[in-house]
């Protein structure tokens, strides 16, 4: 890595099934530290993207690097530095709260003693002391995502993946839950986040947003906005999207 | 190794949390066996009968409360004609009718010979086949008898079958092997592909591989609770069999255990194999029952025996790894054999099993693509 202030480097990452070009060409760089909004219309090829800086899938050719890491050959290394949350939530909803939390804890091989005492400050801090022991089928949606993210960065990943974390939520539940990716970005957790909705990418450090597997655009929102004219991120989006 | 343990634990949370796996896990085993046992058995048990006693002396009725005396059959009537005969078996109740000519006992005495008819129900051929021969027995072994009483009659052919290993054509005997191996191909392969897929349908699974854990300790992690579950299990069965139908154990008991072992194993690793190409649930379950559950009842010689298949079909049971398995139950349980007479079997188990965990890895890795 030349610059040790980026995290994230992809350079000509190209993903092919059969004829189908999903990842055409990437190449980014994300920063330390960082909120980096990842965007792009349904079938973009955003999923693609996450699933291969993830190690979930390999990509046809390109240069990655994640964490310090090659996609190549250390995504052992590159799973155990980085969180994960799927679109899903992707928790067990016949398991309790603090289940589910020992659980994926320790699939990250934390100790016991650790889990259970970080196990105690989270439920402190997301205010669940009291229904700990409740299934996650009982427990609404909106904690159950704050859980699903604070699950995610439990073990204090140098990067946590989040693939569109905030389906399905109302709005009010979105702002609280974009306080909490802002807090993880402060505590110097590297916060790579997909999304469809554009007021969201107003939170973010940087945005790149994708149109057919390519790379259309990739600055600050403050900066797109001027260059492209528009008072908002949609206007930016739509232009992209139609520009086609 | 604790990674692997919380796994574990995670998985149990799973089974015993949800009603309906436990009801499969366990209920399901049992009420077959039960029903297996009780009602699908081809064993002749409280047959009516009814008897056209023409002669009506003292030997007549000897052998008639002879036949009776069993458990094989019971009297529905005593008739008075031939006319009756039809009539009674239109009824539906009454499956045999045993004729004695008149004056049977004088015709014994004068000729050494008196003829009694034996006239079954063969709308169902097995049985009716079945119900003659054990008539036939019951009368023979009177004849024996009486014979050896008097001394005096030369002594003449006896003609009833006899079984080896299953002397009183118990069905139990026949059916208990397949209903096991069936329950544990059914509870291990069903139980695995469903739990694996459900993973993938929630989207934990995802998670689960963008973990540092290894594909290949996630697959062991599910599957280790289902052997000892499986294996449970088959030491339900195993005891069930043995005290409500008396089947007896008469081989090794390390022995049959450890090849039950390796049968869940196979079953496991179809399991799991099994879950790399169904997408949900309900398409696990579907494969399991379809491609699990009929060539298993149909083709491994548990309910048709495979000798009087097609050869096409015969073919295709020698792939069926139940077929290989009940005969390893046979021998070991009701023949008392050892490993020398099973390793050719336990040695195809073993192919299978590797083929099929090698093939679920194969297929693993690809979907990672």
């Amino acid at each position: 890595m030349e610059n040790p202030e980026n995290i994230i480097v992809v350079k000509n990452l190209v993903k092919r099934y059969g004829d189908f070009t999903a990842n055409d060409n990437l190449c980014f760089e994300v920063r330390k530290g960082e909120i980096f909004g990842f965007l792009g219309a349904n079938g973009a090829g955003k999923t693609t993207a996450i699933r291969i800086l993830c190690g979930l899938s390999y990509p046809t050719s390109g240069k990655i690097n994640v964490a310090g890491f090659d996609a190549y050959t250390q995504r052992e290394l590159i799973k155990r530095n980085i969180g994960y949350m799927s679109q899903k939530f992707s928790l067990y909803d016949d398991l309790t709260i603090a289940e589910n939390i020992r659980f994926y804890a320790g699939i990250y091989g934390l100790s016991q003693k650790v889990i259970k005492s970080r196990t105690n400050q989270l439920l402190h801090r997301l205010g669940m002391e009291e229904i700990r022991n409740r299934l996650i089928r009982d427990v609404p949606l909106g904690w159950k995502q704050k859980l699903a993210f604070s699950v995610a960065i439990f073990h204090n990943p140098a990067v946590v993946f989040l693939d569109e974390p905030t389906g399905g939520v109302d709005p009010v539940t979105r702002r609280q839950f974009w306080e909490m990716i802002n807090e993880a970005a402060e505590e110097g957790i590297t916060v790579f986040v997909t999304t469809h909705y554009m007021d969201e990418a107003e939170y973010c450090d940087r945005v790149s947003i994708m149109v057919d597997g390519k790379i259309a655009a990739l600055d600050t929102p403050q900066n797109l906005k001027k260059s492209y004219k528009t008072s908002d991120m949609n206007g930016v989006f739509l232009t992209l999207a139609r520009g086609e | 190794m604790k990674r692997y343990w919380g796994f574990v634990v995670k998985e149990f949370y799973h089974i015993f949390r949800d009603f309906r796996t436990l009801l499969i896990l366990f209920g399901i085993p049992v009420a077959q066996i039960l029903i297996f046992g009780f009602v699908v058995s081809n064993e002749i048990r409280n047959i009516k009968i009814s008897i056209l006693d023409l002669s009506g002396d003292e030997i007549t009725q000897k052998v008639s409360s002879k036949i009776l005396a069993g458990e094989y059959f019971e009297l529905h009537s005593y008739l008075s004609g031939y006319d009756q005969i039809e009539s009674t078996f239109r009824t539906g109740n009454v499956k045999e009718v045993i004729i004695f000519e008149p004056g049977f006992s004088q015709n014994l005495g004068k000729t050494g010979k008196a003829s009694l008819r034996i006239v079954s129900d063969a709308s169902d051929a097995n049985t009716g086949r079945l119900i003659a021969t054990y008539t036939e027995g019951i009368v023979m072994s009177y004849v024996r008898e009486s014979m050896d009483e008097t001394a005096n009659i030369p002594f003449t052919i006896e003609s009833r079958p006899r079984m080896f290993f299953n002397q009183g054509m118990k069905g139990v005997y026949m059916f208990v092997p397949g209903t096991m191996a069936m329950i544990l191909m059914l509870i291990s392969a069903l139980m695995t592909s469903i739990s694996i897929t459900r993973e993938k349908e929630m989207g934990t699974m995802e998670v689960l591989l963008a973990s540092p854990l290894k594909p290949v300790q996630i697959i062991f992690g599910k599957v280790t609770p289902y052997i000892g579950l499986a294996f449970v299990n088959a030491i339900i069965i195993l005891i069930l069999s043995y005290f409500v139908f008396k089947l007896p154990i008469n081989g090794s008991m390390l022995l049959l255990l450890l090849e039950t072992i390796l049968y869940i194993t196979l079953a496991l690793s179809l399991g799991i194999f099994i879950s790399t190409v169904a997408k949900n649930q309900q398409m696990a379950m579907f494969i399991s029952m379809l491609a699990l559950l009929l060539p298993t009842i149909l083709l491994s010689g548990f309910i048709f025996p495979i000798e009087n298949m097609p050869k096409i079909l015969q073919w295709l049971s020698v792939i069926m790894p139940p077929r290989w398995f009940i005969v390893i139950l046979k021998n070991i349980m009701l023949k008392g054999t050892g490993i020398l007479f099973v390793w050719k079997e336990t040695l195809i188990l073993l192919g299978m099993t590797v083929v099929f965990i090698g093939l679920s890895v194969k297929r693993f890795k690809i979907r990672l693509e």
